[in-house]
């Protein structure tokens, strides 16, 4: 079962975190095509092995992290907040 | 009745006596028995009828395999079924009943079935029933439902009680830094090595002893290993089962706390559920004896060989007065040397011809021999034999218990778990464990080890291998070879004797035959998955850990393959059932989810509230005067409310302050209708979109300041909306200066709605002048104090579609405020009304809430087109109308009326035209009402092409599930005061 080091909180077990989705799509702007949007929201790859997830801290700092997991063993490799400006003072505290 | 129990022989207390009851009889065991060794004790044979065929079934193990002694344990609501007589620990005044028998396991009368096999063969349902329903809608139904009743009570196992479970269930957690499952010589050798070099160690064991297959030992004595693990700091769980692996090492447990007590302490829970976070698994889970195929191996009396010497050395209970032990391999002989001195008559058929064995001499061995037919029924009467190589009639050995051992199985099974699949040894004719990144270390006989030096010696060597992978040490290490055996073990899996119509048992408790796996390879199942399914083999609660490897042999040669080219199947967690009452644990009745209650919950509650769930939290339903029903109530407090005022907690809306600089940006583009115009001062009902176009909530938005806005959104989805705008601003829109926080606790609120709302208010805030209708308009929004200098802020926002004004204090001032309002309220002949009022208000007044907005609705669908801009780009506001949401027949939203309008409806009806009433038809209806305005019962609801193409037709409203049919017309959704008059007053 899942444990996830969040940047701010530590680790703690999965039950406090909600999943989010696909962290590497760039959602297109407000004003872009039907077309765009589809890609964007429907279609979707089904990686055997690591990928970039969202989840979010729910019950606990309601940060919004990426997090890279194996789709296989859920190993968990690297875990950082979504939002840029968070990420440096992340990287800036270690 | 004679006593098989024994002097000088097993571990029982037998100055303990207990009393129990089987099958509505009394009898006695000693303290330390198991219910199967209690039953053995008292010569009970028979002690449950097979699945299918009503065969009378003995026991035919000693331990979690059992496959044949299934019984059901206490009565009434503390019924359990299925509980395996081998593992069950006796107590005083436990009762125990045989199952699948009527009248009874002795006597039962459905033994009929076992000479109707061939309608009971692999496949029987698939077969039978081909050309019924589901594929046949219409016409087979009823036969299905005949026969089905049947097929369910013939066949089957035990039943559960029906009633609510009594006992309470706890769910635990614990760390530590290796957990070590069994406690056989090589789990125990694991546990002290680890805690020797300073390892914080759990041991697990199922049993309600330490020791593992050593208790089957005569000599052996467990309390010193049991100090020396004590004082070596491990934690011993006993009557545990490490029932499934999972990732991360993480371990499921099953602990029975009470099962082996007579009467529990009523505050401690019966069962135990722990979820163990470990660094490092070592599994000991030992092996499993299996047994041979051949006719009649199932008639009571028949066991493996490693279950009979628990009996006799562990129990004192000497199962056969005459055996014949079948085997082909070593394992046996020193159980036959034990049972001879014990008093027993032995005979040991050994498969192979050529082997060294020492004995004590006490007994004749048959080299070559194999059975291949029990004679007898409800027991055994004798054995036939034969030489291995050709089966025929050769003698015939009088005997009262024959003892099968075809090999031993490791229990791979928590490794399958992690998708680790086992590997085949032909010298050893079993599964073994393959190596696995994770950290989990396989010891003992569970790698194939048949000695115990060489079970110590893997234990030691997994803990330096659990040491060194966690980076605590770097020593070499080496496992023994598996194997250790002095004559190598001869594959025997089933004896053929094809003269003979009897059957001949691949998996004893589904009542699989070695028939039916060559019928399914017949009919092509030839995939182990496939076979599995078809013939059942292996699906049974005991999920074949004796009958899976004879079924994979049997595969293999009908296909002329090795059984590693045939497979083997995953094992899944549970590797023993586990109780739905452990899953639960506290999550039960109450508990079941958190409670949530307004502040004013108790005030509520304290003026007459009938309260009702509203995803989780509480709120007032209706507010009964004497005598009256609920639709009485909510009629007259929906009737006060347009007449003079009425009070509505509505708290439970969530509430979320946005902040910052980006904010008017933020909700203009989250709200499909414009906000960039919205003056301080003002609020704006809006929807929310989702990315896919389709409708997310709604709620209003009230700007409190140039860069401050108090967003309320419905009950239910709160939690979604505080999420999902915290995933725009943290994931999408990273350069917006906005700040959301969730202030739903912070706030309480309540609507006071009505033509008198006003006057009411006036009497209640600090200064009447700011609630005028020039200083606070329709949507106006002010900050301002109640009497008693208490902060407020009030929106003049309607739901019900009269004068009505939100008010919302600091949840401490909520019982302050309502008693204001309410004591103000009165002089006005005003209520206080619940949400079954607040769905009558809105209904007559079209307004949509979850019901109609379920996630499949667009703006359009909900007839709020206008609320859409046009003059900004928002989200969904690409994909609202794309492809099938376009389409012009899509359901709109409309009011329905009863054609006679004395009649009612409820919500789930379906819309159909007058002569096509049949599937989902071109509507439904979602919420209805009656309504006290109207004077007859409404509806809301959606009908395909909306108002325009059905507002002169007759429509019949079906509602098959309440055997009702209504006419039905369709009307406005706005069915009252549609221009909003009232609201503006
Ligand atoms: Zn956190």
């Amino acid at each position: 079962m899942i444990r996830i080091n969040c940047p701010y909180c530590g680790e703690r077990d999965h039950s406090e975190f909600s999943y989010g989705g696909d962290a590497t799509i760039n959602y297109p702007s407000l004003d872009a095509s039907e077309k765009e949007w589809t890609e964007a929201i429907f279609f979707r790859k089904n990686i055997k092995g690591f990928q970039f997830e969202t989840w979010h801290h729910s019950n606990g700092c309601r940060m919004w992290l990426v997090v890279e997991r194996s789709t296989i063993t859920h190993e968990i490799k690297s875990v950082k907040p979504c939002h840029p400006d968070l990420q440096k003072v992340v990287k800036n505290n270690k | 009745m004679k006593t098989r129990r024994i002097d000088n022989y097993g571990k029982i207390n037998r100055d303990k006596i207990l009393s129990f009851r089987w099958d509505k009889k009394n009898y006695k065991g000693f303290e330390g028995d198991t219910l199967a060794s209690a039953l053995l004790a008292n010569n009970i044979g028979i002690v449950g009828r097979s699945f299918k065929y009503h065969r009378p079934r003995g026991i035919f193990s000693s331990g979690v395999e059992e496959s044949g002694a299934l019984v059901t344990i206490g009565s009434k609501d503390r019924r359990d079924p299925n509980v395996r007589a081998t593992t069950q620990e006796l107590y005083n005044g436990l009762e125990a009943s045989g199952q699948n028998a009527f009248p009874n396991v002795n006597f039962d009368l459905a033994g009929i079935n076992n000479y109707l096999g061939r309608f009971f063969a692999a496949g029987f349902y698939y077969k039978t029933f081909i050309g019924i329903p589901p594929l046949e809608w219409g016409k087979g139904t009823a036969i299905w439902m005949f026969f089905e009743k049947f097929i369910r009570k013939a066949a089957g196992m035990g039943s559960a009680s029906g009633l609510p479970d009594p006992d309470t269930y706890e769910h635990a957690h614990d760390f530590c830094d290796l957990i070590v499952v069994g406690s056989g010589p090589a789990g125990v050798a694991a546990a002290i090595e680890a805690a020797e070099k300073k390892l914080d160690v759990i041991l697990v064991e199922q049993d309600s002893l330490i020791g593992g297959n050593q208790l089957a030992e005569n000599d052996f004595d467990n309390s010193q290993i049991k100090n020396q693990l004590e004082n070596l700091g491990i934690k011993i769980m006993t009557r545990t089962t490490a029932f499934g692996l999972y990732d991360n090492c993480v371990v499921g447990l099953l602990e029975r706390v009470t099962d082996h007590i007579s009467a529990p302490n009523v505050n401690m829970p019966r069962q135990r559920f722990w979820t163990i976070r470990a660094k490092h698994i070592i599994v000991g889970a030992g092996a499993i004896e299996r047994h041979i195929a051949f006719n009649n191996n199932d008639i009571p009396g028949v066991m493996t060989v490693n279950a009979s010497k628990h009996y006799l050395n562990r129990y004192g209970v000497l199962t056969g007065k005459r055996i014949v032990i079948a085997t082909n391999n070593d394992s046996v002989y020193e159980t036959a040397n034990q049972l001879s001195e014990a008093g027993a008559n032995v005979t040991v058929l050994d498969s192979r011809t050529n082997l060294e064995i020492e004995t004590n001499k006490s007994f004749e061995i048959r080299k070559g021999y194999v059975p291949y037919n029990i004679n007898g029924s409800k027991k055994i009467d004798s054995l036939d034999i034969s030489k291995s190589e050709t089966i025929n009639k050769s003698e015939t050995i009088n005997c009262d218990q024959v003892l099968l051992s075809g090999g031993w199985s490791p229990a791979v099974h928590l490794l399958s778990h992690r998708g680790v699949k086992p590997k085949w040894d032909y010298n050893n004719a079993c599964f073994l464990p393959s190596d696995t990144k994770e950290n989990i270390t396989i010891v003992g006989s569970s790698r194939g080890l048949w000695n115990k030096n060489d079970c110590i010696a893997s234990g030691i060597a997994g803990t330096t291998d659990a040491l060194n992978r966690l980076g605590l040490s770097k020593t070499n290490y080496f496992f023994p070879k598996p194997g250790g055996w002095k004559n190598p073990i001869q594959p025997l899996y089933e004896v053929k004797y094809k003269k003979s119509r009897s059957k001949s048992f691949v998996d004893y408790q589904h009542d699989v035959t070695t028939d039916d796996v060559r019928l399914a390879h017949r009919e092509g199942f030839i995939s182990v998955e496939h076979l599995k399914r078809y013939t059942t083999l292996g699906m049974a609660n005991d999920q074949g850990k004796m009958g899976n490897i004879i079924g994979l042999s049997l595969m293999a040669e009908l296909l002329n393959k090795e059984i590693p080219e045939v497979g083997t199947t995953v094992f899944r967690p549970p590797y023993t059932p586990v109780s739905i009452g452990a899953l639960s644990g506290r999550n039960v009745g109450k508990h079941f989810r958190p409670l949530r209650v307004t502040p004013m919950h108790q005030w509520n509650i304290d003026h007459g509230a009938k309260m009702i769930e509203v995803g989780l939290y509480q709120r007032p339903w209706y507010y009964p005067k004497e005598n009256e029903t609920l639709s009485d109530s909510y009629i007259r407090e929906a009737s006060t409310v347009r007449k003079t005022v009425g009070i509505c907690d509505v708290t439970s809306l969530g509430k979320i302050a946005i902040q910052g600089p980006g904010s008017t940006e933020f909700l203009n583009r989250i709200y499909s209708n414009g906000f960039s115009k919205l003056q301080v001062g003002k609020a704006r009902y809006g929807i929310m979109l989702r990315d896919d176009g389709i409708v997310m909530d709604d709620g209003t938005s009230w700007r409190l300041a140039e860069n401050e806005y108090f967003m309320t959104t419905s009950t239910g989805e709160a939690a979604k909306v505080m999420s999902w705008l915290e995933e725009l601003l943290q994931t999408r829109w990273t350069d917006l200066n906005v700040n959301v926080t969730s202030v739903s606790e912070q706030w309480a609120g309540v609507s006071v709605a009505g033509p008198k709302s006003r006057e009411v208010l006036n009497n209640c805030v600090d200064d009447s002048m700011v609630i005028t209708n020039n200083n606070l308009p329709f949507m106006g929004v002010t900050s301002t104090f109640l009497k008693g200098n208490i902060p407020c802020r009030i929106a003049r926002i309607s739901f019900s579609g009269e004068l009505a004004f939100e008010v919302y204090v600091k949840s401490d001032f909520a019982n302050t405020m309502m008693d204001l309002l309410w004591e103000n309220a009165k002089k006005y002949d005003g209520c206080l009304y619940g949400l079954e009022a607040l769905g009558a208000l809105r209904v007559e007044k079209g307004h949509v809430t979850a019901a109609e907005l379920d996630g499949r609705v667009t703006i359009d669908d909900a007839g709020l087109s206008k609320m859409a801009s046009t003059k900004k780009s928002y989200i969904g506001s690409a994909m609202r109308k794309r492809g099938v949401l376009k389409n012009n027949d899509r359901e709109i939203l409309v009011g329905f009326f009863p054609t006679n309008l004395k009649e009612t409806f409820n919500a789930g009806t379906i819309v159909c035209e007058k002569n096509n009433i049949k599937g989902q038809g071109i509507g439904r209806i979602t919420s209805v009402t009656y309504s006290p305005e109207l004077g007859h019962w409404i509806g809301l609801g959606f009908v395909k092409g909306g108002l325009d193409k059905w507002k002169d037709t007759n429509l019949v409203g079906a509602d098959p599930v309440r055997n009702k049919q209504m006419n039905l017309k369709v009307v406005s959704p706005h069915m009252i005061d549609p221009k909003g008059e009232r609201m503006y007053a």
